[in-house]
This record gives structure tokens, C-alpha cells and sequence, in this order.
């Protein structure tokens, strides 16, 4: 798997969403839990600007100075006895950690969510080599037997029903109880726990690293990464190079910003925080530590006006006020980034040929911008974004680009215009209703599946306006 | 240990920064605004339990509060409502100091009790994995989130708090912190005082959860399914 989930054209696959509606209603009512509670934890704290500002700074501080973090960071990591790997492209990431599975002779990894890990492909490529991949963030397993990718950054398999889920696990893993939520997390555990104390290696992602002491932080709430680095002899972590705070101090305010903006909650049920391999006579956590520092196009955006999109810290806080998410949910984006962020972040990754429709997919409310706790001013890289798609890629959608051309030729000319003008009302007749377009023909027809269109007036402007000065000529 | 392909990365941020590799001479601004300062400012120990106190009901965690003479029999109800017969804790001074360490002596016919020890190697995780309960001491409690901080060593291991069935927490009232900033303060003066941080420390808030099942809350998932915090005055 890479950044793409799939080849879908993009109109199929928000019909699909639009169709599914488990789906809708699941993404719906989540997006309402969440934004209720990050609202209620904002209004708690009373000066939440406050904290967004400080969230703001510090990453425009750390991206600045990225070079300069990364390097203590690196220093510090081996100080403490862990190995580091700076790698520019994915394949290099992968390939460094296949050489350490091989070296292990490791027959089976359990890991933690890491997006940056969907992002490089890294379970195919472990599994290359003969090593069994076991994701243990209870949703990500529920989508690994699946087979399917995720649709959140939080919540990954809000698209599955429990139904979904209990013929999952009865297919994949020879389930016999009922579909109850307790039930198959009781069940999930049991078999995880197994697969943790069997690992021979541990692969986590990366909340945030703390250059000052070259530790990296994990945030969960059912406590897989802390199994992960915990148990295995080796762990590995992959981190995009950006996901980096100078000390600890700003390691607290971006945690507290991402608990709360994510979840509502004030912190997670674990926030770990691991420093290089186990010291002498411990016991728990890895006597060979690993951190993979991932470009994979991250570079590109630096210096650029895009810049301040790496300060995302992944909370999909955006996602969750998204009026477009919530109708087409997370696989319409066909990126493991989806939503507002990924709108922006994806195409700048791997480029506008794969991703050139997702800038459009957003109404430009802005509700994501006023969302996020870092204020990425998302709505306005999505505008930038189309701007460059239309100017410099030349990559319009056809149909808008022979809309225009057509537009031209249709208002230069004023007795196409005029009579034309005069014909919509009687013409469009059939398709209206109180004054509304539900259904409309031809060209109207993509406006009006999404949204009314209002009938064209019976007298135009212009001869409304000729009239109106013939009456004051005549008082 | 090594560090691989490091001067040409970084080499290429700075030049798409448009400047000069920086390798020394970086410092933290001062921030224009410090929110997290104001929060809880100025709160006595026991203000602090209280607002603990509150907060655990949102962690779904139990919440007991007792001064050093109460503590033996409120462990014991505790442990009777986990049924926990056999116990895993860390190796702490402050066992003895508040009379646990008795009190196990006392109910050796009843609770099987394992101090890790870092001399029986990974015998330790296999105790903590069959183990109903895992004690540990707070060493820097969090109020406002419920945070039970644990800097773990050669005579805590992570297993404790990780892999039994429920958990249980002992709180010195003096460990009471209003929020995470006087923790992450802390440990960043120590490490510039040139102290180095534990190789692991724990934030730990309740007992696991999830709600990736249809956004059902699931209490307990990977780690402990009950947790209990004690505090002692």
C-alpha cells in the first residue's frame, strides 16, 4: 500500500461513498462526537486562541529549524544506545528495515497504528521477507484481516458495522460469539496478546520526537505501542521528519492539543515515551532500538508556501468538521490521508496526477481551518492548490475546461446571449418546480445532483431595466 | 550507534530552506503565550485531589483517598473487589515507608506477591502477564487529566502497569501536579541539568480503551480493564 489506496476513478468512488449509508451515518455521528467534544474541552480551557497560537509557533519554530532538531535528535538517539537511519524514499525506508527483519531472522513483527508506515508500504515489504505483520490498534487489525484501508486518521475502520466486523473475525480467525462490541474486543485481545509475547521485532510510528533527549513520544488509548516497545527485543520506529518538538516542554502543548482536538480528551489512557535501547539490568523494552527518519517527499514542501502544512500533527480535527468527509466519507480521497489535510498534503507528496480532483473536493468553508489546533490555513492551500492546477498544470477537469470555452463563445456574442437569455425560462419549463431545478438536463445535470439550481426569471436584467426607465420616462 | 545517510538529508532541508546548514546556535524562543501556565495556578495539594477526584469518573477509574494508617485495609478491598491472588509490584522504598510491605507479610497465606526483580530477567514478564494486578507508586500525578506518571528502571519494569488484568496506582498527595506542563518542566530540567530522562516513562490515564468498534467505548482493550488510584495523605 502507498499514499493512493486504490484505482477508482474519483467520481466512482463518491458515488460509492455518497451510496453507502452505514457509512454516511457512522461518519456522520462521529464527526459529531468529536467536534462536541473538542469544542467542550476548548470552552473548558477558556483561552483555547491561546494554546492554537502557542501550537503555531512552536511547529513554525521546529519546521524552521528542522535540520538543526533532527540532528540532535540523531545525537542524542545514539547517545542512548539506538541506531538512526535518515532515509529520502520510501523504498530506502523499507529497505533498511528488511535488512534489520533479516539480520533478526525475525519470523513475526506486531505493530502500532503508523500512518507514515501506510504511507511507505512497509507491511508488504516486510512480508517480502518472510515475516508475518501483525497490526495490534484493535481498528487496524479489524482492516488488516480485511484487507481494506483506512477511512480516518483516528477512528481507521469507522466504516465497518459490527456485523462487518464479527464476519471478519469469524472468516479470518474462526470467531464463533456474538456481534457485541465487548465481545469482539475481548476476543481481539485475546489473540493479540499472544502475538505480542511472540514477536521477535516491535514497529511503531512516531507522535512526536524530543530532540533534547532523543526520545520518541507514542500516544494511544488502548495501549498496543506500549505492548510493542515494551515486549519485543527489537523495536523499530518510523517518523516523517517533520513529526519533531525541540524539548519536552513542547512535546506537553502539542500532546494536549492533539488529545483534545482529536478526541476530546484531556490525555490518552498512555502516553509513552521511549529513550533508546533498555538500560542495563532492564528488563522490558528493546535491547536494539531502530529510529527510521522518513523524507518521501516531505522535503519538497519545505520552504515552499505550502510549508506550513507539515505542521500537521494528525488529530483530523479538520476531517472531522469536513461538510464534504461527512457526505463521502475517507476512501472517496483514494489517499491514507484523507479529508481537508489530505486534500492538501497528498497531491504535494505524489504530485497533482493522481490527486488533481481533491482540491475540489471541499465547499471552502473554512471549517477545517477554524478546526485546526496548529491553524494550518487549510481552506486557503486548497485554494493555492487549485489556482496551480488550472495556471501552471493545466489540469482543469475537462468538462470545466469546455464549459469555459464554450461560456466564451456563448456571452461574446449578444444575440446568441440575448435570445438565449430569453429562452432558459420557457426551455428549462419541464425541469422546474416552485422556482427550483431538482433534476436538471445536460450540463445542469452534475450541479443538480448535488445541490437545487434556481430556474432562470422570466424578464432578464436588461429589459427589466429598459422598462423601468420607460415607466420614469412616462410618469 | 550508528547514524546513516544524516549529513546529506540534512544537507538538502537547509538548502530547501534557503539557507545555511545549522548545526549549533538554535534556541527556543521565547513563546508570546503560555496557556498552559494559567491552568489550576496557584492550587493547594488538596484542591488538587479534588479536581483528580472529578476527573476520574470521566477515566472510568475507581478513586480512593485514605492518610498512611488507612491504606493496608483500603488496598485489601480493592484487591477483594479485583479478586487479585497473585500480585506483581515494583521495587520501591516507599512499600515499606507506607506499610505494603507489611501488610503482604501479613496476608502471605492469601496474596501471592512478586517484587520485580531485574536478577530474574524475563521470568518478571511472564509473572506480570499471569498477574490479576499490577501496583505501582506514582511518582509525578497529573490532576487535571488523571495522569499517573511512572519513570520506569531496573526496579520498575513497564510490564507492571502493562500486562495484568487491572491496575492499581498508590498516590502520595505530595506527587500532586496541576497538569502535564509541571511534569514535561521536570524532566526537561533535568535533562538540561545533564541528567538523563529514563529510558521509559509512562503516562497513564485509567484503564485502556477503544471505540473503534462502531464508536462504542470499550473499556479495556490491551492493557488493564480496571484501574483503581489511591491516594494517601
Amino acid at each position: 500500500m502507498s499514499i493512493k489506496i486504490g484505482e477508482i476513478p474519483y467520481k466512482e468512488r463518491i458515488q460509492k461513498g455518497i451510496k453507502d449509508d452505514f457509512m454516511r451515518q457512522a461518519v456522520s455521528s462521529a464527526q459529531g462526537r468529536f467536534r462536541t467534544g473538542r469544542l467542550t474541552q476548548a470552552e473548558e480551557l477558556g483561552n483555547w486562541e491561546d494554546w492554537r497560537n502557542l501550537g503555531e509557533e512552536i511547529r513554525t519554530h521546529t519546521l524552521e529549524n528542522l535540520d538543526y532538531y533532527l540532528q540532535q535528535l540523531s545525537e542524542q538517539v545514539s547517545r542512548r544506545g539506538g541506531h538512526v537511519f535518515f532515509a529520502e524514499t520510501a523504498e530506502e525506508a523499507n529497505q533498511y528495515v528488511k535488512e534489520i527483519i533479516l539480520k533478526k531472522q525475525a519470523k513475526k513483527v506486531v505493530k502500532a497504528k503508523s500512518m507514515v508506515t501506510e504511507e511507505i508500504g512497509l507491511n508488504k515489504a516486510l512480508e517480502e521477507v518472510g515475516a508475518e505483520v501483525v497490526e495490534s490498534d484493535l481498528g487496524e487489525w479489524i482492516l488488516q484481516l480485511d484487507e481494506d484501508p483506512p477511512s480516518h486518521i483516528v477512528t481507521p475502520a469507522l466504516h465497518k458495522n459490527k456485523q462487518q466486523i464479527r464476519e471478519t473475525f469469524a472468516k479470518k480467525k474462526g470467531y464463533t460469539g456474538s456481534d457485541t462490541p465487548e465481545e469482539l474486543a475481548a476476543f481481539a485481545r485475546e489473540q493479540l496478546r499472544q502475538d505480542f509475547l511472540a514477536a521477535d521485532v516491535g514497529v511503531t510510528g512516531c507522535n512526536f520526537a524530543i530532540a533534547e533527549s532523543g526520545s520518541i513520544t507514542l500516544v494511544t488509548n488502548e495501549g498496543n505501542a506500549e505492548m510493542v516497545t515494551a515486549l519485543p527485543d527489537t523495536v523499530i520506529t518510523v517518523m516523517g521528519m517533520e513529526r519533531i518538538v525541540p524539548t519536552w516542554e513542547e512535546m506537553e502543548v502539542l500532546v494536549s492539543l492533539l488529545t483534545r482536538a482529536a478526541v476530546g480528551q484531556k490525555l490518552t489512557s498512555y502516553i509513552t515515551a521511549l529513550t533508546g535501547a533498555r538500560l542495563d539490568e532492564e528488563i522490558d523494552g528493546p535491547e536494539e532500538f531502530h529510529l527510521v527518519v522518513v523524507d518521501n517527499g516531505r522535503s519538497k514542501i519545505l520552504g515552499t508556501e505550502f510549508q506550513s502544512a507539515l505542521h500537521c500533527i494528525r488529530c483530523a480535527a479538520c476531517i472531522n468538521a469536513c461538510p464534504v468527509y461527512r457526505h463521502i466519507g475517507g476512501h472517496a480521497y483514494n489517499s491514507i490521508y484523507p479529508g481537508p489535510i489530505g486534500a492538501v498534503i497528498t497531491p504535494l507528496l505524489e504530485g497533482y496526477d493522481d490527486h488533481k480532483e481533491l482540491p475540489y473536493a471541499s465547499t471552502l468553508c473554512a471549517a477545517c481551518t477554524e478546526a485546526c489546533p496548529v491553524k494550518i490555513p487549510l481552506h486557503e492551500h486548497l485554494i493555492r492548490h487549485r489556482q496551480i492546477i488550472v495556471e501552471k498544470e493545466k489540469k482543469a477537469p475537462t468538462a470545466e475546461k469546455l464549459m469555459m470555452k464554450g461560456f466564451a463563445a456563448w456571452a461574446s456574442n449578444p444575440s446568441i446571449y440575448n435570445m438565449s437569455a430569453k429562452m432558459a425560462k420557457p426551455a428549462l419549463g419541464p425541469w422546474t418546480k416552485d422556482g427550483m431545478i431538482e433534476n436538471g438536463p445536460g450540463p445542469l445535470k452534475a450541479w443538480t445532483e448535488v445541490r437545487d439550481f434556481y430556474a432562470p426569471q422570466g424578464q432578464s436584467f436588461r429589459s427589466w431595466f429598459k422598462q423601468r426607465q420607460k415607466d420614469g420616462e412616462s410618469k | 550507534m550508528s547514524i546513516q545517510n544524516r549529513e546529506a538529508f540534512l544537507d538538502k532541508l537547509a538548502s530547501r530552506l534557503g539557507r545555511e546548514r545549522r548545526t549549533s546556535g538554535v534556541e527556543r524562543p521565547q513563546w508570546s503565550v503560555t496557556p498552559q501556565d494559567e491552568v489550576f495556578k496557584g492550587m493547594s495539594q488538596d484542591e488538587l485531589v479534588d479536581v483528580l477526584e472529578k476527573h476520574c469518573k470521566v477515566i472510568h477509574t475507581t478513586f480512593k483517598r485514605t492518610d498512611r494508617d488507612g491504606l493496608a485495609k483500603v488496598l485489601n478491598e480493592t484487591l477483594e473487589a479485583y479478586e487479585g491472588k497473585l500480585i506483581i509490584t515494583s521495587k520501591d522504598a516507599r512499600y515499606q515507608e507506607y506499610g505494603v510491605t507489611d501488610f503482604f507479610e501479613e496476608q502471605k497465606e492469601k496474596l501471592d506477591v512478586h517484587v520485580w526483580d531485574s536478577a530474574l530477567g524475563k521470568e518478571n514478564q511472564k509473572i506480570a502477564e499471569r498477574a490479576d494486578v499490577g501496583i505501582v507508586f506514582s511518582d509525578i500525578t497529573l490532576a487535571e487529566s488523571g495522569t499517573v506518571t511512572s519513570f520506569n528502571t531496573k526496579d520498575n519494569g513497564r510490564s507492571i502497569s502493562l500486562l495484568p488484568r487491572t491496575f492499581i496506582a498508590i498516590i502520595p498527595k505530595s506527587t500532586l501536579v496541576p497538569r502535564m506542563t509541571q511534569a514535561a518542566r521536570h524532566i526537561h530540567q533535568a535533562q538540561a541539568n545533564g541528567e538523563d530522562v529514563p529510558s521509559y516513562v509512562s503516562f497513564i490515564t485509567g484503564p485502556s480503551n477503544s471505540a473503534d468498534i462502531e464508536m462504542n467505548l470499550i473499556v479495556g482493550v490491551h492493557g488493564p480493564v480496571k484501574a483503581t488510584y489511591i491516594v494517601v495523605d
